[in-house]
């Protein structure tokens, strides 16, 4: 639905390539840029100011990077001051006391999810630090808020304080401190009833009930889907609570989440997990590089990186890059990347993790082009002798007729192949000899091939180039296999790769 | 309605907002007046006494965008403010005063009324939202209001899948004395609802309300699911759902817009409620979900009561977001 923000500047430095330093003005417009796009991630203005104040200082003055395009290098800058700002690397899971009980309070307003969190939390710790685990609902306000809790303590197994009725959350708070040190119990874990903070008696039932059971923790769980309040929420319930940490709920939604930024810049509160999911078992550790690359749509860059270092066999790379670059591309190669694509998780894979492709998801729906595309086309390739592959040429109509049989397609299908095979083999050879700017000339032209569906697909994925490579391995920490002469030891992707995506077929 | 919760075996403490009823624009009025005393004062501190020049304006723009409104719709709003009153001084009120009628004028093509009772028979609602936003609680608060106008309600349980969620909406059927058709917990949300329109049209009920499961939008599962119970209301009547209410959470950022696209496409929406106004949550990010929107802005939460819900105004919302009475 938004912009992502390495698409909003790339128009913005489009004009720009080839300067030596990025000059006040060129950081200026990107800054507007880098400040929009916070703000549709939901990032409280506040800390968007603030944050891109720090960019401006550390922006300017900052020499351009030949091999890599302006826009990647701030959206980097940017990504390593959302991480850095997140937290970094440094995860914090919970304080467990060593005199139990360990007691744990859930905060937040209504509906963040602080019941369903609860059990998580519950379900996490009984299970990964195999310690005895009490719930308790304080919630005396929702209708069957209780019931709740106690259906999903049976569902992960753990225990649940009694109901009784006519309690006030204060008492209910003294009643489960007692029957955890009673009953043996490592933690216990008190589920509050949601409350807006503007709500001063429910503001100080809260302060009360955290005055009687002295948390180790209190954890405000808020919603990922949280706007610009998200500052002020954090922000009340930090005063009144002495928060110790937050958790943000329904992460598995669409939205970029800002919200992760905001109360983190304003009460210095480590994220300490992530909701993903409504099954009791979708409690994720916070990871300030997932969240930073959701806030700025930059996809799962860290993700894909990791995947592709993972995936990608190093001897056949090199081996078709030495093939590459004398010019050659026969059907083998074809096979070989396509092969490479499905490892990678095919299309879906490839597209959640790259950048600004929510656009282009919806376009190759429509185009119907899904992996069996890729299936179909191996099959083909596989139903060739040893001297088709090497040689397309040879394949006359029966030996057309042939393959098609064998692979249970139509000879059109074949035709088809044929022909994108051809314009990726031509492509091969123009740009062997002209060097690094023959790929992105490459992979120029497959965007006009893979623009088969409607609108075509925008620049950030149709052209693949060197930049991008070395966007990701910018953003990947160094992880990326260095390239050489613009061919990227990668088959399944960049320079050498998404060009090699064969086989977009026309809308029907 | 009555006034004390009825005996209905399940835990509840005194339910706030029952009591004497206040007119609807006291309400709204009190509700949103604690959302917008600090925006208030904010604006009046940026603009009193002063010459309206750019820097204002970028100032006022900036607080739109705090109360949510995006960055889009606030430009505008600012630029729309600007025009009327640039360069001029302004005193504290005339700015609230031209500040809300920008607002409002953003906002009065998509206001319309919630009026079951004058459809056809039996008028069947679906209320739809993600997880937590008021669903049950707006549904309960509807039913109470209908029961209230001597109509004839049946509630339908159709969140089958969260925990407790059936003892939730039945707490709040007994609240205001209303027939509810439930089925154990992991049945299939669209038979159950098949059968309650089926049985609101054998034995004449008025209107059905259809509780739902919250859901992401981006789930496609969960959204064919939804579809499903569209799909399969329209068996027992062509024309049902009546009313598709999407239910919004105040402090829901720009995620609305694609709540309000997702589930439109899904359930046709006809009708958006936003909840919890009455939290910090400013709700200003009802200007661009109503632009983004096919369906209008029906009604507003503000607060956990059975009466607090409200018809939306758009010039009481915009006056009382800025801080002025209604008029
Ligand atoms: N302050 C305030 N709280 C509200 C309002 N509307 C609903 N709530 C509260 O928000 C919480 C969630 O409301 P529900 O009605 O259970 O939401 P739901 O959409 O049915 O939730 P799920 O069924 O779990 O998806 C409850 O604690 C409600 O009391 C409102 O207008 N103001
Ligand atoms: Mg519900």
């Amino acid at each position: 639905m938004f912009e992502s923000l390495g698409e909003r500047l790339t128009g913005v430095f489009d004009r720009l390539t080839g300067r030596g330093v990025l000059s006040e003005k060129d950081v200026d417009e990107a800054l507007r840029e880098v400040r929009l796009a916070l703000l549709e991630a939901d990032v409280a203005l506040p800390v968007v100011r603030d944050f891109i104040a720090k960019a401006r200082e550390r922006a300017t003055g900052e020499a351009v990077v030949r091999s890599v395009r302006p826009a990647d290098q701030v959206v980097k800058l940017v990504h390593d001051g959302l991480v850095e700002m997140l937290g970094g690397d440094d995860v914090q899971g919970l304080n467990l006391s060593t005199t139990p009980p360990t007691v744990i309070l859930m905060a937040g307003l209504q509906g963040s999810g602080k019941t369903t969190t609860s059990a998580k939390l519950a379900l996490r710790i009984q299970k990964m630090e195999r310690r005895k685990v009490l719930m308790a609902s304080l919630d005396t306000r929702r209708p069957a808020a209780m019931e709740q809790l106690a259906t999903l303590g049976k569902q992960a197994e753990v225990e649940t304080l009694p109901i009784v009725a006519g309690q006030s959350a204060p008492d209910i708070a003294r009643r489960a401190l007692q029957a955890a040190r009673l009953g043996g119990f490592d933690v216990l874990i008190l589920d509050t009833a949601g409350r807006t903070t503007l709500d001063e008696q429910m503001m100080g039932e809260a302060a009360e009930i955290a005055r009687i059971a002295s948390p180790h923790e209190s954890l405000l769980v808020a919603d990922a889907l949280t706007g610009q309040d998200a500052v002020r929420t954090a922000k009340a319930f930090h005063e009144r609570l002495a928060l110790t940490g937050l958790i943000l709920t329904r992460t598995d939604g669409d939205a970029r989440g800002g919200a992760a930024l905001s109360m983190r810049a304003v009460t210095g509160l480590p994220i300490k997990f992530l909701g993903a999911g409504e099954k009791i078992d979708a409690l994720e550790v916070f990871d300030a590089r997932r969240v930073a690359g959701r806030i700025l749509g930059a996809g799962d860059v860290v993700a894909l990186v990791e995947k592709a270092v993972a995936e990608v066999d190093h001897a056949q790379a090199e081996k078709m890059a030495a093939k590459l670059q004398k010019g050659q591309f026969d059907l083998d190669d074809l096979a070989a990347q396509l092969r490479q694509m499905q490892k990678m998780g095919g299309m879906q894979g490839l597209m959640g993790m790259l950048p600004g492709v929510q656009k282009v998801k919806k376009q190759i729906a429509e185009s119907g082009m899904d992996d069996r595309v890729f299936r179909r086309q191996e099959a083909i390739i596989g139903s060739m002798t040893k001297l088709e592959r090497r040689k397309p040429d040879v394949l006359n109509a029966s030996r057309k007729r042939r393959v098609a049989i064998g692979a249970g397609v139509d000879v059109a299908e074949i035709n088809r192949l044929l022909k994108q095979h051809r314009q990726m083999a031509d492509m091969v050879k123009s740009m062997s000899k002209g060097g690094g700017k023959g790929f992105a000339r490459m992979a120029q032209a497959m965007g006009g091939m893979m623009g088969g569906g409607p609108g075509g697909l925008p620049p950030g994925l149709t052209a693949p180039s060197n930049a991008d490579l070395e966007r990701l391995r910018a953003l990947g920490g160094g992880q990326l296999p260095p390239g050489g002469g613009g061919l990227p030891g990668l088959p399944g992707m960049g320079g050498g790769g998404m060009p090699g995506l064969p086989g977009f077929p026309k809308k029907k | 309605m009555s006034d004390a919760p009825p005996d209905n075996g399940f835990i509840i403490a005194p339910i706030p907002g029952f009591g004497p009823k206040k007119s609807w624009t006291e309400r709204l009025t009190k509700g949103l007046a604690k959302t917008s005393k600090e925006f208030t004062e904010q604006v009046t501190a940026v603009l009193t006494k002063r010459r309206l020049d750019q820097d204002a304006l970028d100032e006022l723009e900036e607080m739109l965008i705090e109360a949510d409104l995006g960055p889009a719709a606030a430009a505008r709003v600012a630029a729309a403010f600007g025009k009327a009153r640039f360069g001029r001084e302004a005193d504290e009120n005339e700015i609230k005063e031209s500040l809300a009628e920008a607002i409002a004028a953003e906002l009065r093509p998509h206001e319309a009324r919630f009026d079951p009772l004058r459809g056809p028979k039996p008028y069947i609602v679906l209320f739809v939202g993600v997880n937590g936003s008021g669903k049950t609680t707006t549904l309960g608060k509807i039913a109470a209001d209908l029961k209230g106008r001597g109509a004839k309600v049946l509630i339908a349980a159709g969140d089958t899948f969260r925990a407790a969620a059936v003892e939730q909406l039945s707490v709040w059927a007994a609240r205001s004395d209303t027939p509810i058709i439930t089925r154990p917990a992991g049945a299939d949300a669209a038979g159950l609802v098949f059968d309650a329109a089926a049985r609101a049209r054998a034995e004449g009920f008025d209107v059905v309300l259809v509780d739902t499961a919250g859901r992401l939008q981006n789930k496609s599962a969960l959204m064919d699911e939804l579809a499903k119970i569209v799909r399969v209301l329209k068996k027992a009547d062509p024309s049902a759902p009546h009313e598709t209410l999407l239910v919004l959470d105040a402090t829901v950022g720009r995620n609305a817009l694609s709540q309000v696209e997702a589930f439109d496409r899904i359930a046709g929406v006809t009708g958006v409620v936003m909840t919890k106004l009455d939290g910090t949550a400013r709700g200003g990010v009802l200007v661009p979900v109503a632009e983004a929107s096919r369906a209008p802005i029906k009604l507003i939460g503000v607060g956990e009561g059975i009466d607090d819900l409200q018809p939306f105004d758009a010039t009481a919302f915009a006056r009382s977001l800025v801080g002025l009475p209604a008029r």
